[in-house]
């Protein structure tokens, strides 16, 4: 009757292990979703972030676009996108890089702008290309926030991902689902820790990149 | 039968009385995970160490999908609207909590050092002087958490008849009438932007001091109402 019960005669199932509705199968595919969604979203959102940021231009705009974005209801955008589109991957990546923009975008331009604007004058004044600029200034001091917009994004990504099981995908939303309906609460249990152990690794693969690309100068100046 | 407002009869609602229960599943939860995280955010502000485990445990239970949830839930409130409400309830204290404890942190110490010096005690300081002060920063939050919350509930849909609008999708898939999913899913966004901009009515109430024109700030300055640190959401 216990969730931690449910978890563990989950994982010690061996016949949950391999096959095509496998552990590692499922865990793979939800990888893949979630790693689509996210270079696309980030693939959209980090230039016009950037680009907003450094010119402090558009932030209306992009408070607007971001807002309606946040008011699209996820799940049903999933549901219209599959009754269009039909059964594919499209329809899936949609409702996701939808979900994921708002936080990068906001996020970036969030980072850029509040960079301290001295430096910024400084590299100016000696005469630094606004692309040099960009780059070079702004960038790595802007770079812890934009990584945990980033970051933010990819964990919503994970959890969401989920829902693709409803319009037949795989990930490890499939457990859950299948769990549902066929009243199997072990299942459901391991496919929501599997989801919940994924977004843990998000985080602990967003604290490695931190410790990497951000340079010490600006690592000490921001204990968040 | 195919009028953009016809709803099918299995839903044994109309579409006014879809969009009743979906504000009630929505905004509920919200309401509730802000009466609750304004005293959690006191102790965090208060004592200082227990605001890192309180976050981390918000993280990972934000990380749980919603779905997850609810079949857990079943168990205890059964197929009803409260197993939908509890989720979403948890899902806001996660965005309320730090931006409650940011706006009440950003209230400047001179502030506080006057308050205490006029006699103001602990409770009351907090409620009429810092909570004041912070109202732009928790509207900011609760403008994420309604915004999620109400496209959550559709997710409700799933466990039998409990996602108000988003019945309408189930719906849709079952019977391939995407006018249904469309209708669905505008008439939920429309309802977020309505309430979003109805809280941003209701913060210009609330902060009858800061004029209009300081939102369009300066470099250095947000111009952009949320939380920096975006929260990490779930479907």
């Amino acid at each position: 009757m216990n969730v931690l019960n449910f978890m563990q005669s989950f994982f010690s199932d061996g016949s949950h292990w391999h096959g095509y509705d496998g552990i590692p199968q499922r865990v793979w595919e939800h990888i893949q979703y979630t790693a689509g969604a996210l270079s696309i979203a980030a693939a959209v959102g980090l230039p016009i972030g950037l680009v907003t940021g450094h010119t402090g231009r558009g932030g209306n705009a992009l408070a607007f676009v971001s807002a309606g974005a946040r008011a699209l209801p996820t799940f049903g955008l999933l549901v219209l996108m599959f009754v269009w589109l039909g059964l594919g991957i499209v329809p899936v990546m949609i409702p996701l890089v939808v979900l994921a923009i708002p936080p990068i975008l906001i996020t970036t331009y969030e980072a850029i702008r509040t960079v301290d604007p001295s430096p910024v004058d400084a590299a100016r004044g000696m005469g630094m290309a606004e692309r040099k600029i960009l780059f070079q200034v702004e960038v790595p001091a802007a770079l812890p926030l934009i990584l945990s917009g980033l970051r933010s994004a990819a964990i919503q990504i994970v959890s969401t991902a989920t829902i693709a099981a409803y319009v037949s995908l795989g990930g490890v939303g499939r457990y859950i689902l299948d769990g549902l309906y066929q009243r199997n609460y072990e299942k459901v249990a391991g496919g929501a820790a599997l989801t919940a152990v994924l977004a843990l690794l998000v985080l602990v693969l967003f604290w490695a990149i931190t410790r990497v690309a951000v340079s010490p100068g600006v690592r000490r100046r921001r204990t968040v | 039968m195919n009028g953009f407002f016809d709803i099918p009869s299995d839903l044994q609602s109309s579409y006014a009385g879809l969009i009743g229960g979906h504000m009630l599943e929505a905004l509920v939860p919200v309401l509730v995970g802000l009466l609750l995280a304004l005293p959690i955010g006191l102790l965090c502000v208060r004592f200082g160490w227990i605001y890192p485990p309180v976050l981390w445990t918000t993280t990972v239970l934000y990380a749980i999908p919603s779905i997850a949830f609810f079949v857990v839930l079943i168990d205890y409130t059964g197929l009803s609207r409260t197993t939908v409400m509890i989720p979403l309830c948890l899902y806001s204290l996660v965005v309320i909590v730090p931006a409650v404890v940011d706006g009440v942190r950003s209230v400047p110490e001179e502030t506080n050092a006057a308050a205490a010096a006029m006699g103001i005690g602990t409770v009351r300081r907090y409620l009429q002087v810092q909570l004041p002060i912070a109202v732009p920063a928790i509207m900011a939050g609760l403008r994420v958490a309604t915004a999620s919350s109400i496209s959550l509930v559709s997710v409700g849909s799933l466990i039998g008849n409990q996602g108000a609008l988003g019945n309408l999708l189930t719906t849709a898939m079952l019977y391939h009438r995407p006018l249904l999913a469309v209708n669905s899913v505008v008439t939920t966004a429309v309802l977020a932007v309505l309430i979003d901009a109805l809280l941003v009515l209701l913060q210009r109430v609330l902060t009858p001091w800061q004029p209009p024109s300081s939102r369009r700030a300066g470099r250095g300055r947000s111009t952009i109402p949320g939380p920096t640190r975006t929260p990490e959401s779930v479907s």
